[in-house]
């Protein structure tokens, strides 16, 4: 205490405040303000411009990249916190935050509010973005017999490839809790979650392989069938089961997202206190029951979290679809769909109101997402 | 209500020895805790006898039926966990009617039951509370709850005190304490801490390294501790302890460790006897046993030890003076109105009524106080 009261009446002196408040201090800091911005563009620019221009080689050119990039951005937040920093205190707290946030908000907006707004703009019009038509897309995607199997084939793939990933993670997770070999299958279960949608739509396009009766199937499945005596089947391409063909393709998201869902219901089992479960034991619980009345309501929000995260890659499911039927035999899916009309068919305002129609639909679901992650102090 | 019994009980993983070979009996409505030193195996005999741990080998019964294959849900038995084990999505309600259920009891008698449980607990209004809005005497008390209301053949406590500050937990041991009388049932309780042990038990089972040390009441327990282990373990501030041995003859012998030299009591002296003299001992006085010259009760056959004084502790009805008597220090409880100050010099007053011995090489007690 003595100490402090001692410094006190020194620090009135420099009070850092008192040059703030004079005129000519607020013209000097004001001109360095300008001079420093103008010093950082030029650098951005000039290393824009030598980036773009140069014949230096490669390894010179991607050094000089990094230099600039990351010697950029520092720049750009100093300068900026400089300037921050000379408004009185109250002005530099209400805009400090901005400085840190700033470029992200400005890249968000820059890359994903602005181009919203603008494919909204585009679904308004016909399909050269000339004539304004109004909702008349929008009339199309509702009552066209494709879009509406497209709607179809999404909401089987968000019930079932949902609840195939969460059931079996959950199953999975719980049974390689009380395993000797938990980790080794815990790691083969979780290990697809490696390989890309495509990469698994190529794989499993081996795995249903078709060939005519008499030669030999190089496709594992219908190996096994053939051997077991029976004819190949075609699968996910016969016509004849739609929709129930969209199961086979929905299998492959299982199989990649199991992992994902496994994992974390791993840890969230984990973080039961063994005492709760050994509780119900002594209480009379089988183990039934324990399962159902005492681990699954504790780990509740893990598994709504889990859902509506593998429920919106369900919603955007395009490249396994794309991969194994282009969305041809009945398995045509809204992202397929959006796509074929904007870059095949060259409809830009049917593709930008699919795209609109789908955001739409994921973003409840998102902002439902968003907020179990803050219940669970995710961020 | 039933009695427990352990035979030959032995608790193992892989070559680690959680319980060595337990043979205890425990009768009816006793009120019986286990204590020791963490690790000592006390919490591991109490989970065997729950059925959360698989014993290796030996026999554990609950009344007259031998358990060792009976899952805990067919034990009959009550469980409150140290860290209460609430079941954290469910209200107060449906914790202490979870076991009910399972049981199909009728709606009714659960909610009878679960009524009476919170009025003797005194938890009626928390009834609709889920575990998160409660305090941990709260807590305490529901974890109790949900035990109670299964009307169990025994209870197990594990530390259930534990985890309370140290106001709630001297009032929740005197609760405990009048539950068991009300409910008539064993009790079997498991704490580190003896303060507790004393003072809620029937009997005390002192355990360590996974082996029963001894078994009594705790009157017994504290004045005539089987071993040196017993004897540091029960009482607080510990019993003092001298590394001497036996001298003089049987008319006028004495425990001797240099500079601490006690004549000892007849009554000791019969129980050593002729083939004691020589013999490499340990002895030992409790803080209470040791008094200032001028403080001390009346009637007291004494032995005096100069000491100098180390330190003094003032508890208010009592002082905690640390004292060095050549290359020994013990701990002495004397007199509040004794004026003694770091480097005084006195002569402490050891009653030798109540000297402990024990053999130096397999520390169990040779010669115990009388009366």
């Amino acid at each position: 205490m003595e100490t402090r009261l001692k410094i006190e009446p020194t620090s009135v002196g420099v009070d850092p405040d008192a040059s703030k408040t004079s005129a000519v201090g607020v013209a000097i800091r004001f001109l360095i303000g300008i001079g420093l911005i103008a010093v950082m563009g030029l650098f951005l620019v000039a290393g824009f411009l030598f980036l773009r221009d140069s014949t230096l080689p490669n390894a010179i050119i991607a050094i000089v990249a990094i230099v600039w990039g990351l010697g950029g951005a520092a720049l750009l937040f100093w300068v900026f916190n400089w300037i921050v920093e000379q408004f009185s205190d109250e002005w530099t707290a209400r805009l400090q935050p901005f400085v840190f946030v700033g470029p992200a908000i400005f890249l968000l907006a820059w890359y994903l509010a602005i181009p919203s707004v603008r494919t909204f703009i585009i679904s308004l019009y016909d399909r050269d973005g000339v004539t304004f038509i109004g909702l008349q897309n929008y009339v199309t995607i509702f009552t066209d017999r494709q879009m509406i199997e497209a709607f179809r084939n999404n909401l089987m793939w968000i019930v079932f490839g949902t609840s195939l990933s969460v059931i079996f993670g959950l199953l999975i997770a719980v049974l390689a809790d009380r395993s000797n070999a938990e980790r080794t299958s815990k790691s083969f279960i979780f290990l697809p979650m490696a390989i890309s949608f495509v990469g698994a739509g190529v794989i499993w396009k081996f795995v249903y392989a078709i060939r005519p009766e008499g030669i030999p199937q190089i496709g594992i499945l219908n190996a096994i069938v053939v051997a077991l005596g029976g004819t190949p089947q075609a699968w996910f391409v016969d016509t004849n089961i739609i929709p129930w063909n969209n199961i086979y393709l929905i299998v492959i998201m299982g199989w990649l997202q199991t992992g994902f869902a496994m994992v974390i219901f791993s840890a969230a089992l984990k973080g039961i206190p063994t005492e709760i479960i050994e509780a119900a034991r002594v209480d009379g619980a089988s183990e039934l029951r324990i399962f159902f009345q005492i681990m699954i309501p504790s780990i509740q929000g893990t598994i709504i979290t889990v859902t509506t995260t593998i429920l919106i890659f369900a919603l955007k499911i395009f490249d396994i679809v794309w991969v194994m039927t282009g969305g041809q035999f009945g398995t045509e899916v809204i992202a397929t769909a959006f796509y074929r009309q904007s870059f095949v068919a060259r409809n830009a305002g049917l593709g930008s109101a699919i795209a609109v129609v789908l955001l739409i639909t994921v973003v409840p679901v998102m902002i439902y997402n968003l907020r179990q992650f803050g219940k669970e102090r995710a961020f | 209500m039933a009695k427990v019994e352990y035979r030959n009980m032995t608790k193992a993983w892989g070559d680690v020895i959680g319980v060595n070979n337990l043979n205890l009996e425990i009768p009816d409505k006793e009120f019986l805790v286990l204590v020791g030193p963490s690790g000592c195996g006390k919490s591991t005999a109490l989970r065997c006898l729950a059925g959360l741990e698989e014993i290796t080998s030996g026999e554990i019964i609950i009344g007259d039926r031998v358990v060792n294959d009976i899952p805990p849900k067919d034990r009959d038995i009550a469980m409150v966990f140290q860290s209460y084990a609430l079941y954290p999505h469910m209200t107060v309600y449906d914790n202490m009617a979870f076991g009910l259920k399972l049981r199909k009891t009728p709606k009714t008698e659960i909610d009878q039951r679960v009524q009476e449980a919170a009025k003797i607990l005194g938890i009626t209004q928390l009834l609709d509370r889920k575990p998160k809005q409660m305090s941990g005497g709260q807590r305490q008390r529901v974890a109790l709850g949900r035990a109670i209301v299964r009307d169990p053949a025994v209870f197990l406590l594990d530390e259930p005190l534990s985890n309370l500050d140290a106001k709630l937990r001297v009032q929740t041991r005197a609760e405990i304490s009048k539950l068991h009388q009300r409910l008539g049932t064993t009790f079997i309780y498991v704490t580190h801490d003896q303060v507790e042990a004393l003072t809620m038990a029937d009997r005390i089972a002192v355990m360590r390294d996974g082996v029963l040390q001894q078994v009594d009441t705790p009157a017994n327990l504290y004045d005539h501790p089987g071993n040196v282990f017993v004897a540091g373990f029960i009482g607080s501030p510990s019993m003092n302890f001298f590394s001497g041995s036996i001298t003089g003859t049987l008319d006028e012998m004495y425990v001797d460790s240099g500079t601490v030299r006690l004549r000892l009591a007849q009554s000791e002296v019969e129980q050593l006897g002729q083939e004691s003299i020589g013999k490499e001992v340990i002895f030992g006085v409790r803080p209470e046993d040791i008094h200032h010259p001028q403080y001390k009760p009346a009637g007291v056959k004494e032995n005096l030890v100069e000491s100098t004084v180390d330190v003094t502790e003032l508890m208010g009805n009592e002082i905690f003076v640390y004292l060095q008597a050549g290359e020994h220090s013990f701990i002495a409880r004397v007199d509040p109105r004794a004026d003694m100050r770091p480097g005084d010099k006195v002569q402490m007053s050891f009653n030798v009524d109540k000297v402990h011995i024990f053999d130096r090489t397999t520390e169990k007690n040779i010669a115990t106080p009388v009366a």
